[in-house]
């Protein structure tokens, strides 16, 4: 049984966790190797122009480190308020709209055609980006925070519906059956078996998309749609950087507020 | 409008409690709305779907002969994405083990850093990045991938970290008990531990970075973002078709990929 | 050979889990460490190559005090202390090899553990143990593709590329059915014999402990209750060491598990 020592083999190699054949292998590697050097090669930079913004740069990590919240606080407050009422409302209408179209969009509880119409418009909502819609409402309804509203409402409803089907998807199956059996009618059966099992993430997720509304808020002022944003592009236009690291400080304070408010929040509901 | 069903097993206390939250929010809800709208001009409200037919009729058909002019945008689209996310994982990393409970060398000074570099990297949005390393750097490529990197840094540590406080202890006790250094423990005993998580996260932050760099043209960041710039600056509707298309299709294939690699890799 | 003087562990909490804890092991004698849950059985290990700190008390290995040595010097006295866990504690997403291999990361470079390459002696001598316990074929499958009893012996086959002086285990058997378990203690033990090594096994199973040991300590609440021979392991004993139960039932239910 035991054999010598020396009979064993002196060296051992660590078999290869990915792609066990290693010519395959290797042209990988030689492949990813091409691609970065192509695209490094297409990253054309204006060295000059990088050596001209170092002072810019600068200057931006000097305001964001000395914030100047008063020469511009009429606007900043403006817009602040802007994006906290949008991001308020919008969540607020999104959710009310993604609670039907979620059950309708959940395979276990919704007619065939049903389920249809809403997986499409979950898919339509999800793969349009918030900027994109938000070109296209601006366009529609004009500058201003109502189209920034209309944006973020959409969103909301793709975000939400899809988590809330798969929750309900994902049930136990043995409740609904267990109601079900009782002789109850299609709204007792949500009332009674879906929503105690799911409504402590529903309210999870609604503040987790609180958080995400408030911050796409910053962004979409960009194209036009109200909100912080349009602030935040003012400031950088002019350079005024120092005014910029106030408005970017106040999204980081605020973000980091309601995710700290909703991990509490989460913790107190389940 | 929000409503819940009144549960007989709560008190009558947490009803009360319960129903004045609810009331609080309507009332919240219903001040946001007047505040938000008290600028908003009705009569560009009702007009919207006149406003909508008629972007409608000019938007359509796409220009199809435009996607020609396309493919080098695209191609620095998925650049900008693949480079943005090489440069944020490789500076998320060691800010994800500064970061992590059980992996951080100071939990008093260090930690806070690195959980403030975080929050304040995944608080703004690639595009808002984009606008300040465009008018710092000027415009191109290199302001699209770093804009690209600064956010997704945020992303990867918070996910990475999360993934190293969940490790086996066990597993890390027994690699110590063989008289391990510091940095052994860490390659024998942590890294193989999160080695799926770490794949996983790069690959959705990727799929995630194609999504953003093709609006970051928008603010002049490069990418196919630029020529939607100048379509929509020119009112050339149907060439925003054929860009809207072009950035849906990309999207969804980038979608299907890291699905598929994700479920590879777990 | 191992003692452990005036041993105490006071937790941050304020749980006293160890109180005055003193023995000796002469070398080669294999101890078994019995106690109800929470008698501080599992501590008392852990404090011996000091993953968990002690308050108070000193452990002497050789000539080497245990107890307030620096971090480095602690690294060179863990080698010569194998550790075999509860629960396997192999690293999961590692192969086997690496697994049994990485019992001598207190030998090698970082570099050289990074790139596993191994010297040549340590590589034959893993090979071997793996011959030992009989998993040749398994070197190269990860960890966690094998069964409970096989896990369990590549964690031996870790311990002993260590060259230890000493083992520790932690409930070996726990996570094992009643077969298993007796083919795993036996394993232990011929492979302690072999190399005259001493062990402290830690283990919750009387009847085991009884069968395989030739010396049980007991611990009762952070102290020693019981030292001696399984053959004066008696009822009035085991009532010290767990309270009041029928003891005379013990070995029937035990075997029948």
């Amino acid at each position: 049984m035991v054999d010598k020592i020396s009979s064993f083999p002196k060296t051992w190699k660590r078999p290869p966790v990915f792609f066990e054949s290693a010519p395959l292998r290797y042209s990988l590697y030689a492949l990813a190797l091409l691609w970065f050097v192509l695209a490094i090669g297409t990253v054309d930079v204006n060295w000059s122009r990088v050596a001209e913004g170092m002072d810019r740069g600068w200057r931006f990590v000097k305001g964001f480190l000395t914030p100047d919240f008063t020469s511009r606080w009429k606007d900043i407050s403006a817009g602040l308020i802007e994006s906290l009422t949008m991001t308020l409302t919008s969540t607020v209408v999104g959710i009310v709209l993604a609670v039907p179209i979620g059950i309708g969009a959940a395979r276990n509880i919704a007619p065939k055609a049903v389920y249809y119409v809403c997986r499409s418009i979950i898919a339509l909502s999800r793969s349009l980006q918030e900027i994109i819609i938000a070109i296209l409402f601006v366009a529609m309804f004009g500058f201003g925070p109502f189209a920034g509203f209309l944006t973020l409402s959409f969103a909301t409803i793709g975000f939400m519906s899809k988590l809330l089907a798969e929750d309900i998807e994902d049930i136990d199956e043995s409740q609904t059956e267990a109601i079900r059996a009782t002789g109850s009618s299609w709204l007792q059966l949500i009332n009674y078996a879906v929503q105690p099992q799911v409504m402590p993430r529903l309210i999870g997720l609604s503040l987790y998309r609180l958080d995400i509304n408030f911050r796409e808020s910053a962004v979409i002022g960009i194209v036009g749609a109200g909100g912080i944003g349009a602030t935040l592009n003012t400031a950088i236009d002019r350079y005024e950087f120092d005014s910029a690291g106030a408005i970017l400080l106040i999204i980081i304070f605020i973000v980091m507020i309601t995710e700290y408010s909703s991990g509490y929040v989460r913790r107190w509901v389940q | 409008m929000m409503t819940t069903p009144v549960w007989q097993h709560r008190t009558s206390r947490a009803n009360i409690v319960l129903w004045v939250g609810w009331l609080f929010l309507v009332a919240l809800f219903v001040f946001c709305w007047q505040v938000m709208t008290k600028d908003t001009i009705w009569a560009f409200v009702a007009d919207a779907p006149e406003q909508a037919a008629d972007l409608g009729s000019r938007m359509f058909p796409p220009r199809w002969s435009y996607l020609d002019k396309l493919w080098v945008p695209l191609w620095d689209t998925m650049n900008i994405a693949t480079l943005g996310t090489l440069l944020g994982v490789i500076i998320a990393v060691p800010i994800a083990f500064l970061a992590a409970s059980n992996t951080t060398p100071s939990t008093l000074f260090v930690r806070p850093v690195a959980l403030f570099i975080i929050v304040a990297s995944r608080s703004i949005n690639s595009l808002i990045w984009a606008l300040l390393l465009v008018s710092i750097i000027g415009p191109g490529l290199l302001a699209g991938i770093v804009a690209i990197g600064l956010r997704s840094i945020g992303f990867v540590a918070k996910l990475l970290y999360e993934a190293i406080e969940e490790t086996e202890k066990i597993q890390i006790e027994a690699v110590t008990a063989t008289g391990a250094s510091g940095a052994q423990i860490l390659n024998y005993g942590i890294v193989p531990q999160i080695l799926p998580a770490f794949y996983g996260i790069s690959v959705f932050r990727w799929d995630i970075n194609i999504r953003e760099s093709t609006i970051l043209g928008l603010v002049g960041a490069g990418g196919i973002g630029v020529q939607l710039q100048a379509s929509l600056n020119t009112l050339a509707w149907p060439q925003v078709t054929m860009i809207f298309v072009v950035i849906l299709g990309t999207v969804v294939i980038s979608e299907w990929v890291s699905a598929k690699v994700r479920h590879a890799i777990i | 050979m191992l003692s452990v003087n005036h041993l105490s562990k006071t937790y941050a909490a304020g749980d006293k889990a160890l109180d005055d804890v003193t023995f000796t092991i002469p070398s080669g004698q294999v101890v078994g460490l019995i106690g109800p849950s929470g008698a501080g059985k599992s501590t008392l290990i852990r404090c011996i190559n000091r993953l968990v700190e002690p308050t108070s008390g000193s452990i002497q290995l050789g000539d080497t005090t245990i107890t307030g040595l620096s971090t480095s010097e602690l690294r060179a006295v863990r080698r010569r202390i194998g550790m075999i866990f509860q629960e396997y504690a192999l690293v999961e997403r590692l192969t086997v090899m690496e697994n049994v291999l990485s019992g001598r990361l207190g030998y090698v470079s970082f570099w050289r553990s990074f790139f596993r390459k191994f010297p040549a002696e340590d590589v034959q001598k893993a090979f071997a143990l793996l011959a030992r316990v009989g998993l040749t074929d398994h070197a190269n499958k990860r960890a966690d593709a094998l069964s409970g009893g096989q896990r369990q012996r590549v964690g031996i086959a870790r311990a002993l590329e260590q060259d230890p002086q000493l083992l520790l285990i932690d409930e070996p058997t726990a996570s094992l059915d009643p077969k298993t378990s007796r083919q795993v203690m036996r394993l232990l033990l011929e492979m302690c014999n072999e190399r005259g090594l001493p062990a402290i096994i830690n283990i919750h199973d009387v009847v085991l402990a009884r069968q395989f040991t030739e010396r049980i300590i007991g611990l009762q609440a952070g102290k020693i209750v019981f030292d001696g021979p399984p053959s004066e392991l008696d009822e009035s004993v085991l009532t010290r060491i767990y309270g009041e139960e029928d003891w005379k039932t013990l070995e029937h239910d035990s075997e029948a598990a």
